[in-house]
């Protein structure tokens, strides 16, 4: 059919229609990256307004109302704008290539999955201009504050977040599909890749929970236009109901916004300790195990609100739970580690410190999810340590490291190496110097979400400011990193990694624009 | 394992950006109308961006789906891809399933926890304290502030109407199975005799539907703004009744197609995938119907 060679065959297009109008999983895995680094810096900016705030205390640069704007744009932004989609931008350049298919297995709709992400975060930021200001009741939107006392631009929050939704949803589909359906011939589902498994598991979670989250808004919606009463107990709903399902959505969406980095730092930490990963089948499990975990913990967020005693109980067992696959996990890492020809490439050292610095924040869940001392912990700058110690050096050391992992075969080019381990050391110093006092303000008594604070917070507040604005600036050499490595970066090998295994490396440098139209040959080892 | 003959990757494709530009105008529309409604501005820019994006929406399917179709018509897929669109048809109803599963958790967590303990239930004491007269009972007729959620003078009786709808729609899943039965069968003429009965059915169904909420609001006073059992009771009939009308609408498609002399014993997933669908409503009605009306 001559059809076929001419669709398997066709370059990219010319121009700029070639982004818009793509059907090549590339490409919009690039787009997703691309769209996922830009919400980044808006996100950053807000979070540098919040920090530079708190430099010291008292009111000095922005009014409260403004404050809570940023707190809540920031969190939408980055959650629902960089970290979610860079790991569909990472699924779509690597699920194909490791699995040996030759592109996602419904490109258009691909396309339209990223296409909606650009409007609906245009609807987004568009409220910081309405009347009445942005959201300003937090990520987490909270009845009554999102429905008796919310600002009218609430209900472009609402349609926005529709928006994100359906553009995950079908993402996710996407990737599930191609997992199922597409990989090589003879490549068993205990064959994947680790990236691959745990973005399997990530897209089931999206698809669950997604829809949930549609639900809760649109019951914000309903209530604060339509007359209804879903959270108001004067008509015999009630607001804890909100954070109910709110949490049934939002507690795996930690997960979600996690378990694609244990892929990436999975293929990682092999590739430069040169060993195979340490119990592959225990990590399949263990992602498995966190994933179903994910919908029976939810409540552990809400310990204060007033839940009966058997409630607590179940929620900080369930919860505390996680910590057994989750140190199976890091037992394999550390394992996979032991005893090999470790090098330190900025990809192995953002794996690394992805490691160390993840467990940290993992240990401090398990303070949280200890119901009678998360009274103590509950709403302070502690907990705002311990989501951040895993989104950060958790999620975005990820993104980031498998960035730096894929770029030569994506580019065909190598990143300077010496920039790369400079970009590391000060996003590490960054990190940690911006989220390490948060724990002690947080412990001595610190309430987050808050403009100003007791003097006795002061020096901690200032030297997380500092962190702050040395972690983000660090952004900036990344991004220099990045465009240079595009325009002059020297040729890099077939096989830029010596340790590195695996479908993706066995592609041409830079990866062709069509790869694997006929599936591969496996060599079972 | 799979027949691997090439997998058909489509190329250059405008639908999804005009897809994604439709769902804006239309999302950013209705966003703007309840928005200007609410603020008592004028709303006419909100309408343009409304109805504009929703026939920009109808285009893009129309247009997106006839180039699937003749795509497949062409012989251009292969039945991995073919495995694709059904899996991915599996892993969409299943997204439907838990929108609907959210809001059946709203209804049980109301009436299980929220009700009981406005009347002092349980260990959360306090909430009765805010209105000591409220009483709890479901349905719920009264809500604990009557000023700001005026009552309810009566639900719906579940053996008229919702009854009669119960049999009409689990009615119009046989008969659409008779429909696929005939379809692969290559009886032409039965299959335009279910397929357009299931179709008569659904529709019936939602007439039925409409005629009861306009009894609920004018003659019993169950409305959205009646306390929590009208806000429950009007949030899942009224999802469920939506997604009959795109069942009905998708069938009515595969109708036209059927006319059209599209689908072959063989090959028929746009059926299917349709089909599905509808069974799908059909089984989130049943809950329904013993959940909101009967229990």
């Amino acid at each position: 059919m001559s059809a076929h060679a001419e669709t398997l065959h066709h370059g990219p297009a010319k121009g700029f229609s070639r982004w818009i109008l793509t059907t090549n999983h590339k490409d919009i895995g690039t787009l997703y990256l691309v769209f996922s680094l830009i919400m980044l810096f808006i996100g950053g900016t807000m979070a540098f307004v919040i920090r530079a705030e708190l430099f010291q205390p008292g009111l000095q640069l922005v009014m409260p109302e403004f404050f809570n704007q940023m707190t809540t744009m920031h969190g939408l932004i980055m959650i629902f704008g960089a970290v979610m989609p860079a790991f569909v931008g990472l699924a779509n350049w690597q699920v194909p290539l490791m699995i040996g298919a030759p592109d996602m297995a419904l490109p258009r709709l691909n396309n339209f999955s990223f296409w909606i992400l650009p409007f609906a975060f245009t609807m987004l930021l568009s409220t910081l201009f309405m009347p009445g200001g942005a959201p300003n009741f937090g990520w987490t939107f909270y009845a009554p504050l999102s429905t008796t006392y919310a600002p009218p631009s609430v209900t472009f929050f609402v349609f926005a977040v529709h928006m994100m939704g359906i553009s995950s949803i079908l993402g996710a589909i996407n990737v599930i599909v191609t997992i199922f359906n597409m990989r090589a011939p003879g490549m068993k589902m205990m064959d994947l890749p680790l990236f691959v498994w745990t973005w399997l598991i990530t897209a089931f979670l999206l698809i669950a929970v997604m829809p949930v989250l549609a639900a809760v808004v649109t019951m914000v919606l309903m209530d604060v236009h339509f007359g209804t009463s879903f959270f108001s107990a004067a008509g015999g709903g009630d607001p804890v109901l909100f954070q109910h399902v709110f949490w049934f959505f939002a507690h795996p969406e930690v997960y979600i916004m996690v378990l694609p980095a244990f892929g990436v730092i999975s293929e990682i930490i092999p590739t430069f300790a040169r060993k195979p990963l340490f119990g592959y089948r225990a990590m399949v499990l263990a992602t498995a195990s966190i994933a179903f975990l994910s919908f029976i913990v939810w409540a552990h967020h809400m310990f204060t609100v007033g839940m009966p005693l058997a409630g607590e109980l179940f929620f900080m067992y369930t919860t505390m739970l996680i910590a057994v696959p989750t140190g199976v996990k890091v037992f394999n890492w550390i394992s996979t580690m032991f005893k090999g020809s470790m090098t330190f490439e900025t990809p192995m050292l953002f794996a690394i410190a992805f490691i160390v610095l993840f467990t940290i924040g993992g240990l401090s869940g398990l303070m949280l999810a200890i119901a009678p001392a998360d009274f103590q912990y509950h709403d302070t700058y502690f907990v705002v340590a311990h989501f951040h110690y895993v989104l950060v050096p958790g999620s975005v050391f990820g993104i980031i490291a498998g960035v730096y992992y894929w770029l030569p075969k994506w580019t065909g080019k190598m990143y300077d190496e010496k920039l790369g381990q400079w970009h590391f050391w000060l996003s590490f110093i960054g990190v940690n110097l911006t989220f390490f006092p948060m724990h002690f303000v947080g412990l001595a008594g610190m309430p987050r979400r808050i403009p100003d604070y007791a003097l006795q917070f002061a020096d901690f507040n200032m030297l997380t400011s500092l962190g702050a604005f040395l972690f983000g600036t660090t952004q900036l050499l990344f991004v220099y990193i990045l465009v240079k490595t595009v325009r002059s970066g020297k040729p890099a090998e077939q096989l830029p990694w010596e340790g590195a295994r695996g479908l993706e490396w066995s592609v041409p440098t830079p990866a062709p624009y069509h790869t694997f139209t006929t599936p591969p040959e496996l060599d079972k080892e | 394992m799979a027949h691997h003959s090439a997998y058909y990757v489509p190329p250059q494709s405008h639908w999804p950006i005009i897809g994604a530009v439709g769902l804006f105008l239309t999302l950013g529309g209705a966003a703007a109308l309840i928005y200007s409604l609410q603020q008592e501005s004028d709303s006419l820019l909100a309408q343009i961006m409304l109805n504009s994006g929703a026939l920009i929406l109808a285009g893009m399917m129309i247009g997106w789906f006839a180039a699937v179709i003749a795509e497949s018509r062409q012989g251009l897929y292969s039945p991995q891809l073919d495995r694709s669109f059904r899996y991915g048809m599996s892993w969409f109803i299943f997204s439907e399933v838990m929108f609907f599963f959210a809001f059946f958790g709203v209804l049980f967590y109301i009436r299980m926890f929220a009700v009981p303990w406005l009347d002092g239930e349980g260990d959360k004491g306090l909430a009765s304290m805010l209105w000591p007269q409220f009483e709890a009972t479901w349905p719920l007729l009264e809500a604990p502030n009557p000023d700001q959620f005026p009552p309810i003078r009566e639900v719906i009786n579940p053996w008229h109407i919702p009854l009669i709808n119960t049999v009409l729609l689990v009615g119009s899943s046989f008969t659409l199975l008779a429909a696929h039965k005939a379809l692969k069968r290559e009886d032409r003429g039965k299959l335009k005799g279910w397929l357009s009965l299931t179709i008569l059915l659904g529709l019936t169904f939602l007439g039925l539907q409409i005629y009861e909420y306009i009894h609920a609001y004018t003659e019993l006073d169950l409305t959205l703004k009646s306390g929590i059992y009208g806000a429950t009771f009007f949030m899942l009939t009224g999802f469920h009744g939506a997604h009959v009308t795109i069942g009905s609408i998708i069938l009515l498609v595969l109708l036209f197609r059927v006319f059209q002399g599209h689908f072959t014993p063989e090959s028929h997933f746009g059926f299917e995938a349709g089909s599905w669908y509808w069974h799908f409503v059909d089984v989130v009605w049943i809950f329904l119907f013993t959940t909101v009306y009967l229990l």
